[in-house]
């Protein structure tokens, strides 16, 4: 019976016939077509002389089922196309949940999507309680939601709140979790998993239901109650017109949960309507900037064991604690240790977020992050990264400081937002190994690492940096040095136009709405004032002589004011125990205009840094975007949108926006290639 | 004498010694040696995957800290690979540890071995009393309503009586006296005065504080909490110590007619130090500076009533095997316990009488000149973690003889429980 490819099945002493997948030629499970198929033969056969009971496996190093195979999904032409692919997994996992034996699925590991679903059509679901094994249904995050049966049957299993709160949130959840909110039946160590996987095939115990509350809450008369509070909760985060799935999902439970062919069938329905949308179009194509980022990180294998981390501010100690987060050993050096000291509450705070109240990972961590004044650190280091305010001075002699003391193959890494490298370089007797890597403030949040080189840069510097970046779990994006590099240049005019605007007399909520419209995470006012506006200010000083920008006066006086953002209690907002004041009312007559003026300056420079190549093609320019700013990810990135909304449109728009607001708004001359 | 191959003191750090003021103290034990670990191992370009093995000395590890040197070493990154054991001789912890490393290094078994010790005290447990454990272990074992009524009917305000083991364990329960009571022995025995022990604690304080403002304690390494705070000197210290503030204090142990005061005692603190020894093909191979040799080392055993004395009956047959006199030996670390435990041993050694019947010598050994013994403070201005001082006294010997660039010195200490420990270094540079 081992004629498949990706699948291999043995029988054992009692009659059970454990299924392990094993995709060929891939790193993990995917429930790709010729997956589905081969299952759905294997089921078939077994129906003509049934085993005692099927447990499904994964022969993957600790990982189950990723999910569907997204690349299928692209070659999706329209809602036909969609609705027979999505059929085909439809017919496999109704067929699994026919089958007159128990059937487990054992999950070890991370398991999403369709593995998810694959285990739900299952009678029982068995999973290891260990880290690694993580379960989600994270449809939503690409512009859909579950397509093979997920929906009905989570809620069926969980109820209707719960399994709601897994789709729409698309949260990974860890073994014990998903076992208290009922998603699987059982959790045990690693060590019992088969002896539980065979205990469920031999008792084939009677499933839980839901509890009562959860039962009664999918009632027909209940549930329009939950779904239009379901709706309320959505939209508080995201806006039907941009992100149309998880209100689709809702719709779907409230209108059919009663009947389960009915919803199964409407099922295919709804994720067959949304696949086809811009935004699932748009978020997928994000997935792959991110898998492709990832890759980038995967071209050399080299692992820094020891990180030397100088300057421990707010950038030093975050990247800091991050590394130790990692499994780093790293030393942080700073010129006493009263910073010192402050730096390490500080990484108490990451760590606490990160590990909630996992003693032991936050004693590992602490034991990792070594708080070294004396700068011990700098001798054994194999990659040593300047994190010291912004003075191209200062940091040259720091690295001629440095230099004698470091290994001979050592990295140096800057963590300049503004600084060009060959400015610094110059300093150093090795220029080579000099390196960007421009980490976004909250270190914790941001996915994105500008991997900055110049031209003095070895390549195999490059690629070491890169590695390292995608080892702590970071987005690497390869970026050429000039002045703001790709993402603060590309965010910087869009930020000062923002200011003119409240200079202009418009109100800042104005302004921020016009942006949130747009679909960014946050307002331009609101982000500056969390960056803090002293900071901005010197960003934009630095990039205002190469690249032309007109530093607004009211910027520079609220910095001199001491009004410095959140950071200070005031900026352009006044903040209460760390969240903006806002004024409801504040209005503005002409939205469109005020998102015109703020987006055409972000898209015109994005256009510029893919005229200079600042980075390797318009891909990473909308990945950089993306990911250093959160630009809204369902338009796909700057220059995405521009193909989309047709650049000769919006190049007429950008002649207007000249004639009405100068020369700012002088089109890149790159702007007519684009759809080139 | 020498026990083989030679062995280098390498290099060394510790903690600053925190003063117990009657709360737990911010680090555990394991704490405490791991951060004294990390920036000699951070310094030293030393891969840790080339120790042959980690030896911790400790009275008290926590509860979470069976074979706290194991323990410690894995918190510390070095790979499993390398073995971990935790040895346990009281106050002189710390030096067993070293000792031992020594003996394996000497005798080719091992080459590079990380020795240390650490005591948190603050830390020690406060136990329930037996009767509450019994009562407890009851109250688990009942099945019905009743039954566990009946039981918590037995209950007795005599159960909550707490058992603090840091007590007991400076107790010795052989000839049932505490260390306090031995020291107050050792007064008597050689006549030494309140005055003579306060004066000892004073010039102990303003020592540290020499030595602290001449920046000559760098093996001090920085401890940082995780409320914000740091910690880069030994706490204890009072720098405007004097007479008239040492007068004050009442006899602690034996109140009314007793001398032995808080003030001219060692301090409870919480502290780790820790030296890197090699054998010399691992200096030469791995290109790594030195510190000093051991020479020797030496064990003895006497009166548990009279435990202070311990150093003197270690010292003496390592002058012996050597046939050194008081002056060939340039500096002194008599870890200070008790000021009157310290005075008792310089007496005993201008004692001809002591000396002929207690140490089997057949006149006097001689003063050994205050200018020369514990240079830099000791246990009453920095605190006796006890399971650490050992290590402590024996690195900080190692630094002193660089220091003034002397040739020879001896780290001792008293044990509880009636012994005392002995170590012999060498600068070969001087």
């Amino acid at each position: 019976m081992s004629d498949y490819k990706h699948w291999i099945i043995a029988r054992d002493a009692e009659n059970i016939a454990w299924l392990h997948l094993d995709k060929a030629d891939s790193k993990v499970n995917l429930l790709a077509g010729e997956v589905i198929d081969e299952l759905s033969n294997i089921l078939d056969t077994l129906n003509s002389s049934p085993p005692q009971g099927i447990v499904i496996v994964s022969d993957k190093t600790d990982s189950f089922i990723f999910g569907a195979d997204i690349k299928e999904f692209t070659s999706l032409k329209d809602a036909q196309q969609a609705g027979q692919f999505l059929q085909r997994g439809h017919d496999l996992m109704n067929k699994l949940e026919a089958m007159s034996c128990p059937t487990v699925s054992m999950i070890h590991g991370i398991c999403l999507g369709g593995g998810t679903e694959l285990s739900l059509a299952c009678d029982y679901i068995v999973a290891s309680n260990e880290d690694v094994t993580k379960i989600g249904l994270p449809e939503i995050k690409l512009g859909i939601h579950p397509g093979y049966g997920g929906t009905q049957r989570s809620i069926a299993r969980c109820g209707p709140l719960p399994a709601m709160s897994i789709m729409l949130t698309g949260r990974m959840l860890a073994a014990r979790a998903a076992k208290k909110m009922g998603l699987i039946d059982e959790i045990t160590p690693l060590r019992q998993l088969k002896n539980a996987a065979v205990d469920y095939v031999m008792r084939a115990p009677k499933r839980k239901k839901p509890a009562l509350l959860h039962r009664l809450s999918n009632q027909s008369w209940l549930r329009p109650l939950v779904a239009k509070q379901l709706r309320k909760q959505v939209a508080g985060k995201a806006k039907s017109e941009h992100y149309p799935a998880p209100y689709a999902l809702i719709n779907l439970w409230k209108r059919c949960a009663g009947n389960k062919k009915q919803m199964l069938a409407e099922e295919i329905h709804s994720v067959a309507q949304l696949a086809i949308t811009p935004t699932a179009r748009n978020l997928v194509r994000v997935f792959f900037l991110q898998e492709t980022l990832k890759n980038l990180g995967k071209q050399l294998e080299y692992k820094a064991h020891n990180v030397h981390v100088i300057g421990g501010g707010i950038m030093g100690g975050d990247i800091a604690a991050w590394c130790a987060i990692q499994g780093y050993r790293v030393t942080v050096e700073d010129q006493s240790p009263e910073r010192l000291a402050v730096t390490y509450k500080r990484a108490q705070n990451s760590f606490k977020k990160k590990f909630k109240r996992n003693r032991r990972a936050i004693r590992d961590a602490n034991d990792r992050l070594i708080m070294d004044h004396r700068g011990h650190g700098i001798h054994t280091a194999d990659l040593v990264i300047e994190a010291i305010f912004e003075d191209a001075e200062v940091k040259r002699s720091l690295y001629q400081r440095i230099e004698p003391l470091m290994k001979a193959d050592a990295i140096l890494a800057t963590n300049t937002s503004s600084i060009m490298l060959e400015d610094l370089s110059s300093a150093l007797q090795q220029p080579g190994r000099l390196v960007g890597l421009h980490f976004f403030n909250p270190v914790a949040l941001m996915p994105l690492v500008e991997v900055i080189h110049g031209a003095q840069t070895d390549a195999a510097v490059i690629q070491k940096a890169l590695a390292f970046t995608r080892d702590i779990g970071k987005l690497p994006l390869p970026t050429r040095s000039s002045p703001g590099f790709l993402v603060n240049r590309i965010l910087m005019p869009y930020l000062l136009e923002a200011v003119i605007m409240v200079a202009e007399g418009i109100a800042p909520e104005a302004v921020d709405k016009a942006a949130t419209d747009f679909g960014m995470p946050m307002g331009p006012i609101e982000l500056a004032d969390t960056v803090g506006l002293d900071i901005c200010r010197n960003v934009a000083s630095i990039l205002s002589s190469t690249l032309g920008l007109a530093l607004p006066a009211s910027l520079g006086s609220m910095v001199d004011d001491g009004k410095l953002g959140k950071k200070s209690g005031q900026g352009f907002y006044r903040y209460n125990k760390g969240k903006a004041v806002k004024n409801k009312n504040a209005h503005y007559a002409n939205m469109q205009e005020l998102q015109d003026r703020l987006i055409f300056r972000l898209l015109n420079e994005a256009v510029a840094c893919w005229r200079e190549n600042i980075v390797e093609n318009d891909d990473q320019v909308d990945a950089g975007v993306i990911f250093g700013t959160g630009f809204a990810p369902f338009r796909g990135g700057p220059i995405r949108h521009i193909r989309s909304e047709g650049s000769e449109l919006l190049s007429t728009k950008l002649d207007q926006l000249e004639k009405n607001f100068g020369e700012r708004y002088r089109q890149d001359a790159a702007w007519n290639d684009i759809n080139s | 004498m020498s026990a083989g191959r030679k062995v280098y003191i390498v290099d060394g750090s510790r903690t600053p010694q925190l003063k117990s003021r009657g709360k737990i103290g911010p680090f555990s034990a394991g704490d405490l040696a791991v951060g004294a670990a990390r920036p000699l191992l951070s310094r030293l370009a030393l891969s840790p995957g080339l120790l042959d093995e980690v030896i911790l000395g400790c009275m008290m590890p926590g509860e979470r800290e069976a074979n706290i040197a194991r323990v410690v070493a894995l918190r510390l990154g070095i790979p499993q690979t390398v073995p971990a054991w935790t040895v346990q001789r009281n106050c002189a912890s710390g030096m067993q540890s070293i000792d031992s490393a020594y003996h394996n290094i000497a005798s080719g078994r091992a080459n590079l071995v990380l020795a240390g010790g650490v005591e948190a005290m603050s830390h020690a447990p406060v136990l329930y009393n037996p009767a509450m454990v019994n009562w407890l272990g009851e109250l688990m074992r009942a099945r019905s309503l009743t039954q566990r009524l009946q039981i918590v009917s037995k209950f007795r305000p005599g159960h909550l009586k707490p058992v603090i083991a840091l007590i007991f364990g400076l107790t010795d329960d052989i000839v049932g006296l505490n260390m306090g009571e031995t020291a107050e022995n050792i007064a008597t025995n050689f006549n030494i005065s309140r005055q003579q022990m306060d004066e000892f604690s004073v010039r102990s304080h303003q020592r540290l504080a020499r030595a602290l403002d001449a920046g000559d304690l760098e093996e001090i390494e920085v401890l940082y909490d995780a409320n914000g705070n740091f910690y880069d000197h030994d706490d204890g210290m009072r720098a405007d110590s004097s007479m008239e503030n040492l007068a004050k204090l009442r006899p602690a142990f034996d109140k009314k007619y007793g001398s032995v005061t808080a003030g001219n005692s060692a301090q409870i603190t919480d502290g780790a130090a820790w030296v890197l020894l090699a054998s010399e093909e691992a200096v030469a191979s791995h290109n790594l500076p030195v510190l000093a040799s051991i020479q020797d080392s030496q064990w003895a055993g006497l009166d548990p009533a009279v435990m202070g004395m311990g150093p003197v009956h270690a010292m003496t047959p390592i002058m012996q095997r050597h046939q050194f006199g008081i002056d060939d030996v340039d500096f002194w670390e008599i870890n200070e316990a008790f000021a009157t435990q310290v005075l008792g041993c310089l007496s005993a050694w201008q004692d001809d009488d002591y000396c002929r019947t207690h140490l089997n010598l057949t006149q006097a050994v001689g003063e050994i000149p205050q200018d020369r013994l514990n240079i830099d403070g000791g246990g009453i201005s920095l605190g006796h973690p006890v399971g650490a001082s050992g290590a402590r006294i024996v690195l900080h010997l190692a630094k002193i003889l660089n220091r003034k660039q002397a040739k020879r010195g001896i780290a001792s200490l008293c044990i509880g429980g009636g012994q005392g420990g002995a170590m012999l270094l060498e600068n070969e540079a001087a």
